[in-house]
């Protein structure tokens, strides 16, 4: 039966594409274990071997950091890891992370002809196991790095765009200092995305690499308090980098929104994620463990902090949107595993406003039901409020994840650093200059809230410019 | 571990020193497992690159940083963090410090001299023991006064008592209170008599101290503000300070059982 079918239509199509071996939704949701295992040996080959090797690459042009991924899935093929994961690095610096996160979906994935009439390449997982295997069997080999250019770079914020501009320019022999707030390096892969998601291990491993490389990671500086950008110039850098992230959190601004129990994502994430909040006692810091949960947004982060939730020992988790299901933002894989593991979701549903009791913590809220009007400036279909509709929902503890906006810290206290009116940095979208010399910014302190992946589209985009810089001049 | 003493940590962080102004504060961090702890400094020395800071052993984390000795580190230290207060030269200014508000009152009350202001100080503690900061406090001020609740040193009473029979008969231009709520709830009101602007600090429970998590969100004059970002320093009248106080009891329990746990390790220990 196989002979024949691959004599008839070749041999890659008929093999379907390799499930993930996964964690069961009944177990995984009260632990904050890895959700998937990942891919054996045997399973990445035989998922590799699907790959036809196309002579134009399709699912290139879907990835934002143009890793050649035909030649790294052959390097799978022919059992050449090492080989394999070198082939990733000539692109992307943070491949465990990229497998883990990336949206492959609507990118690499997503252009792989394989999908047109049935499953695409696992391109992701495939990435993900070529950056396991070397994690934990490499010989820690490092990539070839240029000679030294004598310059000094200073790249702000150690999350997924100045990761990868710091990888880069460190390769291209630039001498690199990365500034992170907080105590430790990685940003919103540390603090925002959960640990069953990507475990924090990995995100250290993967700034370790660039250390080891002679990157320097400079953790508790503030840029805009501890040192301001000017003199950040006049300590010898030529160029600064500033991947600082949508560090503002939105609310919902209905009343009650201060009671106890309500948080922001972002703070109900730092806790459990950079803080361990999730092993309390054993750290210090506490986190509010809800019975009844209420997350508001539909976006990634929204489902982040419903596993959460969930994983701290809720009774019920409810995604509260106001929105449909087809306008939800969050990934398709994130809303499959958040419904497995028995969240709920409330669509079509507004908060208007937080009840709590006399010790100020939150114990219901009143909603109401919304239908969908005619389309608005986003192209979405505009919720609007049912009249009469309205009911009460019990919660004791609710997250708000409904987006962040730009966190004015260093760009209030920096003279010649152009705005737009929301407050992200003006960068040009070809190079990630900024309006001031020698600056250059990207992530989501230029697009606003995207993805980790468009982050380090722009780090790439912008370290390509500064090393032109570097050599040449503005 | 004495519950209340109060404790002086310089620590050497040169960065800091060398940019921190009057009212900004800093966060702590004793180790890996340690939690972010907001305190506003008492102190900076640029020369010598150190920061003072004061505080009151409350709980597990501020017993883990008496813990450490000297000579010994904070794992992390971040800052300057916070606005810093406005310093300008209005008149007579009064300064209100409680416990280790006190601390805090110090920088401030040291600038607003230095910046020509005719400045009254009160100080006040729950009792002679508790009191800290005098001899700093004279020096910074024009002229001193020292409560204790227990009556066991100076004025026996609370810090408004004083702060009323000056607002009777002086011209004062600005209040500025630092201490525990309540202290700063009462000071408010009474100034809101006298209709005289008032400045307290908030000590909001934080996280990252950057604006980036919302944790330390109060309400003032019906608006929600970041107390990290764009205070600590707010409108003593526009405060809601029931909400502030009951936000600082949010984890209330979890603060018990980490102490209680901790106190029986040490005692295991020993």
């Amino acid at each position: 039966m196989e002979d024949f079918m691959s004599e008839k239509t070749g041999k890659s199509d008929q093999v379907s594409r390799q499930p993930m071996p996964e964690q069961k939704p009944e177990i995984r949701r009260r632990n904050f274990e890895e959700v998937p295992f990942g891919y054996t040996e045997e399973l990445a080959v035989k998922e590799a071997e699907r790959c036809l090797d196309c002579k134009k690459p399709a699912c290139m042009n879907g990835c934002p950091v143009s890793v050649n991924i035909p030649d790294f899935i052959r390097f799978i093929k022919e059992r050449k890891y090492t080989q394999a994961i070198r082939k990733i690095w000539e692109r992307n610096a943070l491949p465990a992370v990229c497998g883990r996160v990336c949206p492959q979906e609507s990118q690499c994935e997503g252009e792989c002809i394989l999908g047109k009439k049935g499953t695409p390449v696992a391109i992701g997982n495939l990435e993900r196991f070529v950056a396991d295997l070397e994690r934990k069997h490499g010989k820690g080999d490092l990539p070839p790095k240029a000679k030294s250019t004598g310059k000094k770079v200073a790249v702000v914020g150690s999350g997924p765009s100045g990761l990868t501009v710091a990888g880069d320019l460190i390769l291209k022999g630039h001498d690199v200092t990365i500034f992170e707030a907080f105590h430790k390096p990685g940003g919103v892969l540390v603090y925002g995305i959960p640990e069953f998601r990507l475990p924090k291990e990995i995100v250290f491993s993967e700034v370790n690499f660039l250390e080891r490389l002679g990157a320097k990671v400079e953790c508790n500086v503030v840029v805009g308090r501890t040192v301001d950008l000017d003199e950040l110039f006049e300590q010898g850098f030529d160029a600064v980098y500033l991947g600082l992230g949508a560090g503002l959190p939105k609310f919902l601004n209905v009343p009650g929104e201060n009671l106890i129990g309500i948080y922001s994502a972002n703070e109900y994430l730092t806790r459990s994620n950079l803080m361990k909040a999730y092993l309390f006692p054993e750290y210090d810091t506490p986190i509010v463990k809800g019975r009844n949960v209420a997350v508001f947004g539909a976006g990634n982060v929204a489902m982040d902090a419903a596993r959460t939730a969930m994983r701290l020992g809720a009774e019920t988790v409810r995604i509260i949107y106001r929105r449909s299901r087809e306008e939800m933002p969050a990934r398709a894989a994130e809303i499959h595993h958040a419904e497995e593991e028995g969240i709920e979701f409330y669509l079509l549903t507004a908060p208007v406003r937080f009840i709590g009791d006399e010790k100020g913590r939150v114990t219901g809220m009143e909603c109401l039901k919304m239908e969908l009007g005619e389309p608005d400036a986003s192209g979405r279909r505009s919720p609007v409020p049912i009249e009469g509709s309205k009911f009460h929902l019990e919660c004791d503890m609710a997250v708000v994840a409904v987006g962040s906006g730009a966190n004015p810290i260093l760009t209030s206290s920096t003279k010649g650093l152009g705005l737009n009116k929301w407050g992200y940095i003006v960068a040009d979208t070809e190079t990630g200059k900024t309006t001031r010399k020698g600056v250059w910014a990207g992530g989501d302190i230029v697009t606003g809230s995207a993805t980790v992946i468009l982050a380090m589209g722009a780090g790439r985009m912008a370290s390509d410019s500064m090393h032109k810089y570097l050599a040449l001049g503005w | 571990m004495a519950g209340g003493t109060v404790v002086l940590n310089e620590i050497s962080a040169p960065l800091i020193a060398k940019k921190a102004r009057p009212g900004q504060f800093v966060i702590l961090k004793a180790n890996e497992t340690g939690e972010r702890i907001p305190l506003t400094m008492a102190d900076t020395d640029p020369k010598k690159g150190t920061i003072t800071i004061i505080y009151q052993i409350v709980g597990k984390s501020t017993s883990l940083f008496k813990s450490l000795q000297v000579g010994g580190s904070f794992q992390d230290v971040i800052g300057p963090l916070g606005k810093p207060t406005h310093i300008e030269k209005l008149g007579t200014v009064v300064c209100v410090g409680g416990g280790t508000g006190v601390a805090v009152m110090h920088p401030i009350t040291k600038a607003l001299k230095e910046a020509g202001n005719r400045v009254i100080a009160i100080i006040g503690a729950r009792s002679k023991d508790l009191l800290i900061l005098e001899d700093k406090m004279k020096a910074a001020s024009h002229e001193l006064h020292v409560c204790t609740d227990d009556g066991s040193y100076g004025h026996h009473g609370f810090v408004t008592d004083v702060l009323k029979e000056i607002l009777a008969k002086e011209d004062v231009k600005l209040v500025v209170g630092i201490g525990p709520v309540p202290m700063m709830k009462f000071v408010s009101k009474i100034t809101a008599e006298y209709k005289v602007k008032t400045f307290v600090s908030l000590n909001a429970i934080m996280v990252d101290g950057t604006g980036m998590c919302g944790c330390c969100r109060v309400s003032v004059g019906g608006e929600t503000r970041f107390a990290c970002v764009d205070g600590p320093e707010f409108d003593g009248h526009k405060v809601d300070f029931e909400e502030l106080n009951q936000r600082l009891q949010a984890y209330k329990a979890e603060e018990a059982e980490a102490t209680n746990k901790y106190t029986c390790q040490c005692r295991a220990e020993r």
